[in-house]
């Protein structure tokens, strides 16, 4: 593991640090009172632009680049909307600060507001994490109580209120306009962009849409300047920063983990996730970033043989050696989406895996574009009949083109994080899609004895 | 039977409202407050909202039947969500729901005999870390094994609904 001490997890191992005092003493709000008092909107903004903060919400855009986009008329109001919305299968991360350290993402806040000139902000949570909106809910009141939100936040004449607003049960509220329907009482139906959310977002207003862990990061940015705090990543200036990594699934200590940009999957795996869960059962598969994000076979080896290759540096290596950022892993074929990885080991099939998430997207289609709405679902049947021991040869065939067919045609990027796994799923694990189909009997259940035996316990 | 809410929620009503620079805004939370007094949202509750928020009912119910913990109909004194998403099923989610489904009497979708428990699937609950999970009412309970869930479900069997 890295020796750089931790940054944005500084607070998450100290007892009470999600109250303003243990906060405060620990760091808290210190960065937003040299921001508020002492920089200019302009100077924070140009340092957030150099700290090169990828969005953390999945797209891996910008934080900088995106807040450069406002342009706010006479009469306007510009809002900063948090997405705390947490709903990509695999990923568990924003929760954790809204759990351990609220006052961080509200420190984070406060700069945000005072460098984009917005006065309102609100932070979507999930309706499922009610613990989550008491916690930030109680540290929101605490902040008031000392005057740092409110009227005159450190004494600054300008106002900043800050709101929770609870979700009630839909994944496709994660998607930034989809989650600006939900905000305003609607139902969360994604809309067309343009125009984007900077110039008509919240309340037809121009509006800043980032995930909870990017401006969680905004304080650390000022403390250190966007320079330093950017090399802090193995693949700086590019994708800058330190980051939360998830694991999950076949692996010894499943968890959160703090670690600079661009630590490997490799690395993930075996260093901090502890290794696989059974010494006797190899990584079979990983899905790296999130349920949205081709899965990574680690005994496929990157082909980039040009010098000019993004990844020549890691030509021959197996996959899982690429360093993951947003960039290396749009390389390579998948995303680094949340960071939040989904492990594998030699038990999972791989059609049954790719069938669990199918069902996934067929239940969160918002149903607005046919594409959408019928592919999830033609998908999802294609798969049933295959698990079920009824499939027809064509029926591989037929899984690549609903998915061909739903990519790029629908209002949100929903259905491209549909079809996106799945086709990784067939071209990568094409021989056991071939085999279940020509088998034509179901398949084993993915789970074997000894994983159901570790839930039996002693009860078993 | 016509529905209305405590003075006290009202007053949370009120509060929130300031928060918007419309009414419609505040429809989510405040379906949440009068689910949380009613347990569910009745066509009355529908109605009320609708008049306190200035909509139409077809507003409302297009709202309320969208959002998957919006109830329709009522539920047992505790709802139980197990989820079954890939990480949670990689660590023995089906060995849970089986379970479950056997100590409760009934399949997911259904209420146990006696009124005590719904038994619902969820999508990934964002505890992946900690699988196998259910959400009971507003609690997660992670890192579950049969032994520790039948503990679980015994402490909830004595204690109020969610609602009062
Ligand atoms: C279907 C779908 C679901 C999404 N879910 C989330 C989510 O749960 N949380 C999140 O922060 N971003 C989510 N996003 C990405 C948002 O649309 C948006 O890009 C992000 O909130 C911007 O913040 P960032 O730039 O700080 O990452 C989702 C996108 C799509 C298409
Ligand atoms: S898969 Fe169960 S909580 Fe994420």
């Amino acid at each position: 593991m890295s020796e750089q001490k931790p940054l944005l997890t500084s607070r998450y191992e100290i007892p009470n640090a999600h109250t303003i005092e243990v906060a405060e003493k620990h760091g808290a709000y210190k960065s937003a009172r040299k921001a508020l008092l002492t920089m200019k909107p302009e100077d924070i903004r140009a340092e957030v632009k150099k700290a090169s903060i990828r969005g953390r919400g999945g797209a891996g855009f910008p934080a900088g680049v995106k807040w450069g986009f406002l342009n706010p008329q006479e009469g306007e109001q510009v809002y900063l909307v948090i997405n705390g919305d947490e709903s990509e299968p695999g990923t568990f991360k924003d929760r954790t600060i809204l759990n351990v350290d609220p006052h961080r993402l509200i420190e984070g806040i406060l700069i945000t507001c005072w460098a984009i000139g917005a006065h309102t902000a609100y932070v979507y949570i999930r309706g499922e994490l009610a613990h989550s909106i008491k916690s930030l809910d109680a540290a929101l009141a605490e902040a008031r109580a000392k005057g740092y939100v409110g009227e005159k936040p450190f004494g600054k004449p300008f106002e900043i209120q800050i709101y929770t607003h609870s979700g009630a049960g839909a994944y496709i509220c994660g998607e930034e306009t989809a989650l600006l329907n939900s905000l305003e009482g609607r139902r969360g139906e994604p809309r067309l962009k343009p125009p984007f959310p900077a110039i008509k977002g919240a309340f037809d207003q121009p509006t800043i849409v980032n995930n909870v862990e990017t401006i969680a990061a905004v304080p650390d940015v000022i403390e250190m300047g966007g320079e330093p705090w950017c090399n802090l990543s193995r693949l700086a200036p590019a994708d800058g920063g330190v980051r939360l990594y998830g694991i999950s699934g076949h692996v010894k200590r499943p968890g959160i983990y703090e670690a600079p940009v661009g630590i490997t999957m490799r690395e993930l795996i075996d260093v901090y996730g502890g290794g696989m869960l059974h010494d006797d059962r190899p990584l079979k598969a990983v899905i790296p970033g999130g349920s949205s994000t081709p899965v990574l076979r680690p005994d496929l080896k990157v082909d980039a043989k040009k010098a000019d290759h993004p990844l020549h540096p890691w030509h021959g290596q197996s996959e899982i050696d690429v360093p993951m950022g947003v960039d290396t892993y749009r390389a390579l074929g998948t995303m680094l989406g949340t960071c939040c990885a989904i492990v594998m080991d030699s038990s999972v099939n791989m059609v049954e895996a790719c069938r669990n998430l199918m069902r996934f997207y067929q239940h969160e289609s918002c149903g607005q574009c046919t594409p959408c709405r019928e592919g999830t679902g033609w998908l999802l049947d294609t798969l049933d009949e295959i698990c079920e021991g009824r499939g027809r040869p064509e029926d591989v065939h037929r899984l690549v083109e609903i998915a061909n067919n739903m990519m790029g045609n629908t209002i949100c990027a929903f259905a491209d994080g549909t079809a996106m796994p799945l086709l990784g799923f067939v071209q990568k694990f094409r021989e056991e899609f071939v085999a279940a189909v020509e088998k034509g009997r179901p398949l084993q259940a993915r789970h074997d004895d000894s994983t159901a035996a570790l839930v039996r316990g002693r009860a078993a | 039977m016509a529905f209305a809410l405590t003075p006290e929620r009202e007053r949370e009503v009120d509060e929130l409202l300031t928060h918007y620079p419309n009414k419609r805004a505040a429809l989510i939370p405040v379906l949440w407050i009068c689910q949380r007094q009613h347990g569910w949202i009745s066509p009355e509750v529908v109605a009320w909202v609708a008049q306190r928020l200035e909509l139409s009912t077809a507003v409302v119910t297009g709202v309320v039947t969208f959002y998957t913990m919006f109830f329709q109909h009522p539920v047992g004194s505790h709802v139980i969500w197990v989820c079954r998403t890939l990480s949670c099923d990689l660590r023995g989610a089906k060995v849970i729901q089986d379970h479950l489904e056997e100590k409760l009497g009934c399949h997911a979708g259904g209420t146990s005999k006696d009124g005590k428990f719904t038994l619902l699937k969820a999508e990934c609950l964002a505890a992946c870390g900690q699988a196998p999970m259910v959400q009971i009412d507003d609690d997660y309970h992670e890192n579950l094994t049969l032994e520790k869930l039948d503990q679980i479900i015994e402490s909830y069997r004595g204690t109020p609904s969610a609602q009062e």
